[in-house]
C-alpha cells in the first residue's frame, strides 16, 4: 500500500546568510542536513505500520514524505499504486485526497465547529451539502463526537480534538491514514482511548496505517510491525513481538529497556567485566515468548546443567497477543557447567545475551 | 449658535463619514488581498514567490513611509486624472485610499502571520489548492485579526480625513481649521473634536463587537 524506495531527503540551509544589500553574502558557508538517507519502506494493506525513533531521527520528514508534504530530494513514493513524485499539483491533490493525515497538535480550524472541520475536506472536492451531510454524520458516530456536532474545537479536550481529526481524516474515504505523532500530546488514559478507536478503525475499515511516534506503549499496543529510524536511516525493522523479545540493534535495546526499565543494578554493571575469566559468572539478559513462558525452565536448567541462577531483575509483559518474559541473571558454576546452560537456554527458543561477567566472590 | 453654523457642521461630518467610508471600503478591498500575497508568497508559503515578494514588500514600504500630508500634495495630478479635480471630499478620498491600502496589507499580513503553519500543513494534506487555502483557511482563520487591523484603519483614516481639510478637503478637519483656527472660534473647534472623538470610539466599539462576534478562541 506504501512503498518508499531509496527516499533521501537534504535540506540546504543558508540561513545565516545575510540578506540585507551591500553586505558580504558570505558570512557563513551554507549547510546541508541530510534527514533521510535512502530510506525503503514497505507497507502492505491493512497493516499498522510503526515508525519509532529519538527527537530529531528523521521521522517528520519521513511521514511528510508519503503525503509529499516534503518533497523528498531523490527516490521514489508509491501509494496505493500511484507513483506520487511523478505528479502534476492536481493529480497529487487528487491522490491526497485518499491519505489521510492527523498531527500532534490536531490542526483543527478554531473557526469552524466539529461538524464543518470534519466536513472541509469534503467541501474541498466539491461535493454537495446533503452527500456531506451523509458522510459526515457516520463518522460522528464512529468517533463518539455526535453529541458534540456543534461545538467549537476551543471546547473540547484534547482527546476529542484528535477524535475531531481521526474523523477529518477519514471524510475523504482514504485508504491509508498517516499519524504524526498522534498521541503525543494526550495524557496517558486518553491516548489509550485514542489508539484503541485506531485499532477499531484498522479492523473496521481495512485502512493501513503509517505511524511516527517516540512511545514504546503506541508500537506495543497497535501496531503490527516497527521500524526503528536514527539519524535519518531505517535501521530496524521487525514484527512487534520480535522487536520486543529480541532487538537487534543497540538501539532498539535501549528503548527496550528504557521502555521495560529493566536495567542490570547499577553496583553489578559497575563490576561487570567484557571477557570471562577464570574465577567469573556470566551475567545474561533471557528473552522468552511463545511455549517458553509457560515451561519452568529455570528450575530445569538448575537440574539439568547444575548452575544456581540468581535473578537480578525479572519482567513479564503482555505485547498484544503474546506474553513475553525478560530476565537479568546470574548464572553461578564453572565455565563449563554456565557454557552448558546457555546451549541449554538457546535450545528451547530462549534469547540469551551474555552482559558481562562478574568476579565470584567466593 | 447659528443653524447656517449647525447646519455647516452637519454637513462636515456626513462628508467626513463619506470619505472614511468610501477609503475605507476601496483600501479593504484592495489592501487585504495585497496582505494576503504578501504572506503567501514570503518564503516557504504555499505561492512562495521571492522576487514578486521583495517587490511587492518595498512598494508597501514605500506607501507606508511617505507622510501622509506630503502624499495627498504629491499625487495630486492623479487625483485630478481619477476624480477631475483636486479639491473637495472626492479629491481627498484619492489619497486617503492610497496611504491605507499599504496599511491595511501590512496588518492583514501580520494577522495571516498569527495563524498556526499546522493548519496550513493539514489542509495541504487533505489536497487543498492554493485558492482553497486561502479562502477556507487562512481568511476564515484570520477573521479576527483582520477585523481589528480594518478598525485599526478606519480610525486613522478619521484622522488622515481631518488632515484632508489642510489642503479643502471638506468635512471636519476643514471645519475646524476654517472657523475654528483660522476665524478663531473656539466653540466650533471643541465641537469638531468632540464629533471625532465619538466618532473614533464608535468604530473602536463596533470593530471589537464584530472581533469578538467572530472569535472562537
Amino acid at each position: 500500500m506504501i512503498t518508499l524506495r531509496n527516499v533521501s531527503k537534504t535540506y540546504h540551509l543558508a540561513s545565516s546568510r545575510s540578506r540585507l544589500p551591500f553586505v558580504s553574502r558570505s558570512s557563513t558557508p551554507a549547510r546541508t542536513i541530510e534527514a533521510l538517507k535512502n530510506v525503503d519502506l514497505h507497507v502492505p494493506g491493512g497493516e499498522i505500520h510503526g515508525v519509532i525513533g529519538l527527537s530529531g531521527a528523521g521521522k517528520s520528514t519521513l511521514i511528510r514524505c508519503v503525503n509529499l508534504l516534503e518533497r523528498p530530494t531523490s527516490g521514489s513514493v508509491e501509494v496505493d499504486g500511484q507513483e506520487l513524485t511523478q505528479l502534476t499539483a492536481a493529480e497529487l491533490n487528487q491522490a491526497r485526497h485518499r491519505i489521510g493525515m492527523i498531527f500532534q497538535h490536531f490542526n483543527l480550524l478554531t473557526t469552524r465547529n466539529v461538524y464543518d472541520n470534519v466536513a472541509l475536506p469534503l467541501e474541498l472536492m466539491g461535493m454537495k451539502r446533503s452527500t456531506i451531510r451523509e458522510r459526515v454524520l457516520p463518522l460522528l458516530e464512529l468517533t463518539g463526537l455526535a453529541d458534540k456536532a456543534r461545538q467549537y474545537p476551543a471546547q473540547l479536550s484534547g482527546g476529542q480534538k484528535q477524535r475531531v481529526a481521526i474523523a477529518r481524516a477519514l471524510a475523504s474515504e482514504p485508504r491509508v491514514l498517516l499519524c504524526d505523532e498522534a498521541t503525543s500530546a494526550l495524557d496517558p488514559q486518553t491516548t489509550g482511548s485514542i489508539l484503541a478507536l485506531l485499532r477499531e478503525i484498522n479492523h473496521k475499515l481495512g485502512l493501513t496505517i503509517l505511524l511516527i511516534t517516540h512511545e514504546m506503549e503506541v508500537v506495543k499496543s497497535i501496531c503490527h510491525r516497527v521500524s526503528l529510524i536514527s539519524d535519518g536511516e531505517l535501521v530496524e525493522e521487525a514484527e512487534v513481538g520480535d522487536f520486543f523479545t529480541t532487538p537487534s540493534t543497540r538501539l532498539g535495546r535501549e528503548f527496550l529497556n528504557d521502555f521495560l526499565q529493566l536495567e542490570p543494578p547499577k553496583a553489578l554493571v559497575e563490576r561487570l567485566e567484557e571477557a570471562p575469566g577464570e574465577h567469573t559468572h556470566p551475567v545474561v539478559r533471557l528473552a522468552f515468548s511463545g511455549d517458553a513462558v509457560s515451561t519452568p525452565l529455570i528450575s530445569r536448567l538448575a537440574r539439568e546443567c547444575e548452575v544456581d541462577v540468581s535473578i537480578l531483575q525479572a519482567k513479564v509483559e503482555s505485547i498484544q497477543e503474546r506474553t513475553l518474559g525478560l530476565m537479568i541473571a546470574e548464572l553461578l558454576g564453572s565455565p563449563e557447567q554456565t557454557r552448558r546452560a546457555i546451549d541449554y537456554l538457546e535450545t528451547h527458543d530462549l534469547h540469551v545475551e551474555v552482559l558481562g561477567h562478574v568476579q565470584r566472590d567466593d | 449658535m447659528s443653524s447656517a453654523m449647525i447646519d455647516l457642521i452637519v454637513q462636515a461630518t456626513l462628508d467626513t463619514l463619506y470619505m472614511v467610508a468610501v477609503s475605507g471600503v476601496i483600501s479593504a478591498l484592495l489592501g487585504v488581498p495585497l496582505g494576503v500575497l504578501l504572506y503567501v508568497t514570503r518564503p516557504r508559503q504555499i505561492l512562495t514567490h521571492p522576487l514578486l515578494n521583495q517587490v511587492l514588500g518595498m512598494v508597501t514600504n514605500i506607501g507606508r513611509s511617505i507622510p501622509f500630508i506630503i502624499l495627498m500634495v504629491a499625487i495630486i495630478p492623479f487625483t485630478r486624472l481619477v476624480v477631475g479635480t483636486s479639491i473637495g471630499t472626492n479629491a481627498a478620498i484619492v489619497p486617503l485610499t492610497i496611504a491605507a491600502i499599504p496599511f491595511v496589507a501590512r496588518l492583514v499580513e501580520g494577522a495571516l502571520n498569527e495563524i498556526p503553519p499546522g493548519l496550513v500543513e493539514a489542509a495541504q494534506s487533505m489536497g487543498a489548492t492554493p485558492h482553497q487555502i486561502i479562502t477556507k483557511v487562512l481568511l476564515p482563520e484570520a477573521r479576527g485579526g483582520i477585523i481589528t487591523g480594518l478598525t485599526i484603519t478606519v480610525v486613522t483614516l478619521v484622522s488622515y480625513s481631518a488632515m484632508a481639510g489642510a489642503v479643502g478637503g471638506g468635512g471636519l478637519g476643514d471645519l475646524g481649521i476654517r472657523y475654528g483656527y483660522n476665524r478663531f472660534n473656539p466653540t466650533v473647534m471643541l465641537i469638531t473634536v468632540a464629533i471625532l472623538v465619538i466618532m473614533v470610539q464608535g468604530f473602536q466599539s463596533l470593530g471589537d463587537y464584530l472581533v469578538r462576534k467572530s472569535d472562537r478562541k
